[in-house]
């Protein structure tokens, strides 16, 4: 029988369950808990968005530790601790803030095991929100990771269902390289599926084919996944057949999944919520371009945002978001003036 | 703190290992043998020997970009050092860290690190692992001046008091930050004063001198091993070399580094202090010194005719599993 959950509490149920079954998994962050030191009661807010509410009651003060905002002291601190016998998750409120700390991911964590001719390991999971549609504005909306997938030594995870959501995160806890795992602040608890009770990992690198389908392929990250299925239902009934793929990390990504379905379907559409210059979205692109060229009968389309900062105004940043509709207008433009 | 007559010559043994080693690495990279930046610890010796006398290999610390010493003092292998920094496969990172970023986390030495200050927050981890595992182990992150003015390290400070850390930092004031003197540099004048900032014991010492540095450093290792929390030593030094290798060093003052050798070199106060107390035996460390002499030669010997990593050493350990 179904078991439907939000992302939010796939994730929360993921929490209890690595933390339960490794006692060296501890959480660091600003609020997680809330309320530290103040009058009113502990656990105040459970985080900002109430992701991890609950978590200090059952595993206490030693494993769920309110940080002081200073990002780079602790995320820092879990780099460190990675390296010295624990498995730390930080979170990382909001993407948006790597500016203030990213020295420890781009040249510690990242680093470490190559540096250091393999002599250790830096089992570290840094969360963070990303995401527009919260009209949370310029400094709250960011959908970074291509920066980090730039970077080797870091793995980049991104899920787009509860059920990945969960699965994901158990594998980023038990892997043995520093993960940096991307929540989007407006799926928490508007995405909600089938998530099973047992704790299961999904294994980091391996694409989810959402949808089959022969004419294009459409390749799409995180919430753009929801819309690249919207666009499919619509695209169907104008007889249009779309294979979806979810890559859900995007370091490692799995190409051979995409290239297989290219060389099917001979079309690629990627949406990206990131900035389209040096993004995923071309990334992808270039892959698809320099493995299969042959395979393609139509150009590639890229679908994202415009290369500027995020609007404030809902109906801007409404208009700067990639939409199902222009995800649509995408791959019937690869079938203009061509036959099928 | 009473020191018996094998701890004052294991101290003789790193600082005057430290010394032979940097005085070696000088010429070698002059005459061109030692790819990349190298920076010196010669003069410093006192600081990390002090300090580290007082740690085992379960104790960790963090380190800068002028690491070769902290590496030595925690027990780091000299040759696979040396083989280090001139890129061979058998150095102690595989010859993929050089100078600047030698680790070995089997003796709880985090790695040198080349971006100033970074070390602390990671030594802070350390300490909370520590912690966290009950294991009583203490961290002490290295961190010059130039680092004092970071603001993570700033935070590390104020974290590691609100977290109650066993760590103590350790602030190596060697009187500039590549060329920008530290009288200039830290506002407050002293680096020790921002301990109270934090709710922290401070002390200053002079490290020249080895004696003051190891009293100093043992309080305060003691503290945080016992749950006492973290604390700060400002250790005032200062480097008989440049910032790196081949630094012109216009902005010392005249004869500033020939005067610090003369009056102030740690290892002539040492042996003063020692062979005038009648603790140990000047020809004793006068052997001490030969047989380390000896062992940076072999070392440097082999460096050069070692082997360079595989050409498949490129794509290895980048992950664990990718």
């Amino acid at each position: 029988m179904a078991r439907i959950l939000t992302m939010r509490k796939a994730l929360s149920e993921a929490f209890r369950q690595v933390m339960e079954e490794d006692p060296t998994v501890i959480m660091m962050g600003e609020d997680i808990a809330g309320g530290m030191g103040a009058p009113g009661e502990l656990d105040a807010w459970g985080g900002d968005l109430g992701i991890t509410k609950g978590l200090i009651g059952r595993f206490g003060m030693d494993r769920v530790l309110d940080t002081p905002i200073s990002e780079t002291a602790y995320i820092g601190a879990a780099v460190g601790a990675a390296t010295a016998g624990l498995r730390p998750i930080a979170e990382l409120m909001f993407v948006d803030f790597m500016g203030v700390c990213f020295d420890q991911l781009l040249n510690q964590a990242a680093k470490f095991r190559y540096m250091f001719g393999g002599k250790t390991k830096t089992p570290l999971v840094v969360r963070t929100q990303y995401g527009a549609g919260f009209r949370a504005g310029a400094q709250h909306s960011q959908a970074l990771y291509p920066i980090f997938a730039h970077i080797p030594g870091l793995k980049c995870v991104i899920p787009s269902s509860a059920y990945d959501a969960k699965g994901l995160m158990i594998a980023s806890v038990r892997d043995d390289d520093p993960v940096i795992f991307f929540e989007h602040k407006v799926m928490y608890d508007t995405v909600a599926d089938d998530v099973p009770e047992r704790p299961y990992a999904i294994p980091l690198g391996e694409a989810n084919i959402v949808r089959d389908g022969e004419d294009a392929t459409i390749v799409a990250i995180g919430r753009m996944v929801h819309f690249a299925m919207e666009a499919a239902r619509t695209l169907e009934r104008d007889g249009i057949d779309c294979e979806v793929i979810d890559p859900r990390t995007i370091s490692p990504l799995d190409e051979d999944t995409i290239l297989d379905s290219v060389r099917r379907t001979g079309r690629l559409v990627v949406v990206d919520e990131a900035y389209p210059r040096c993004g995923i979205a071309a990334d992808i692109a270039s892959i698809v371009a320099e493995r299969c060229f042959e395979a393609l009968k139509a150009p590639i389309r890229k679908v994202t945002p415009p290369h500027t900062p995020i609007p404030f105004a809902p109906d801007l940043e409404d208009a700067w978001l990639p939409s199902a509709d222009k995800i649509a207008a995408a791959v019937r433009s690869q079938f203009e003036g061509r036959s099928r | 703190m009473q020191l018996t007559r094998e701890a004052l010559l294991r101290a003789f043994r790193l600082m005057q290992t430290i010394r032979s080693f940097e005085e070696r690495v000088h010429d070698e990279f002059e005459a061109g043998r030692i790819p990349g930046f190298v920076h010196l610890y010669a003069g410093e010796e006192a600081s990390a020997v002090g300090v580290c006398l007082h740690l085992d290999e379960h104790d960790f610390i963090g380190s800068t970009h002028r690491g070769h010493g902290h590496c030595i003092a925690k027990g780091c292998d000299v040759t696979g050092m040396m083989l280090e920094l001139f890129g061979k496969r058998d150095g102690l990172c595989l010859g993929k860290g050089g100078s600047m970023h030698i680790a070995d986390f089997d003796k709880g030495m985090m790695g040198a690190n080349s971006i100033v200050g970074a070390a602390v927050p990671l030594a802070l981890g350390a300490a909370l692992a520590a912690k966290t595992l009950k294991t009583g182990a203490v961290s002490v992150p290295f961190c010059g001046d130039g680092g004092a003015n970071q603001g993570g390290v700033l935070e590390s400070l104020n974290l590691a008091s609100v977290w109650k850390l066993p760590v103590v930092f350790a602030f190596e004031n060697n009187g500039y930050a590549e060329t920008t003197a530290a009288s200039w540099a830290i506002a407050g004048g002293d680096i020790v004063n921002r301990a109270a900032a934090f709710g922290m014991p401070g002390v200053q010492v002079d490290g020249f001198d080895f004696f003051a540095v190891h009293e100093a450093a043992g309080a305060a290792i003691e503290r945080a091993r016992s749950g006492g929390g973290p604390s700060l030593i400002e250790i005032k030094t200062g480097r008989f070399f440049g910032h790196h290798e081949g630094d012109s060093q216009t902005y010392r003052g005249k004869n500033e580094v020939g005067r610090l050798r003369a009056e102030r070199d740690c290892l002539v106060r040492f042996r003063q202090r020692v062979t005038e107390a009648g603790l140990l035996d000047p020809a004793q460390l006068d052997e001490v010194a030969v047989a380390i002499a000896t062992e940076i030669d072999q070392a440097v010997d082999l460096a050069r005719r070692a082997p360079a990593p595989a050409p498949a050493a490129l794509f290895e350990n980048v992950y664990v599993s990718y």
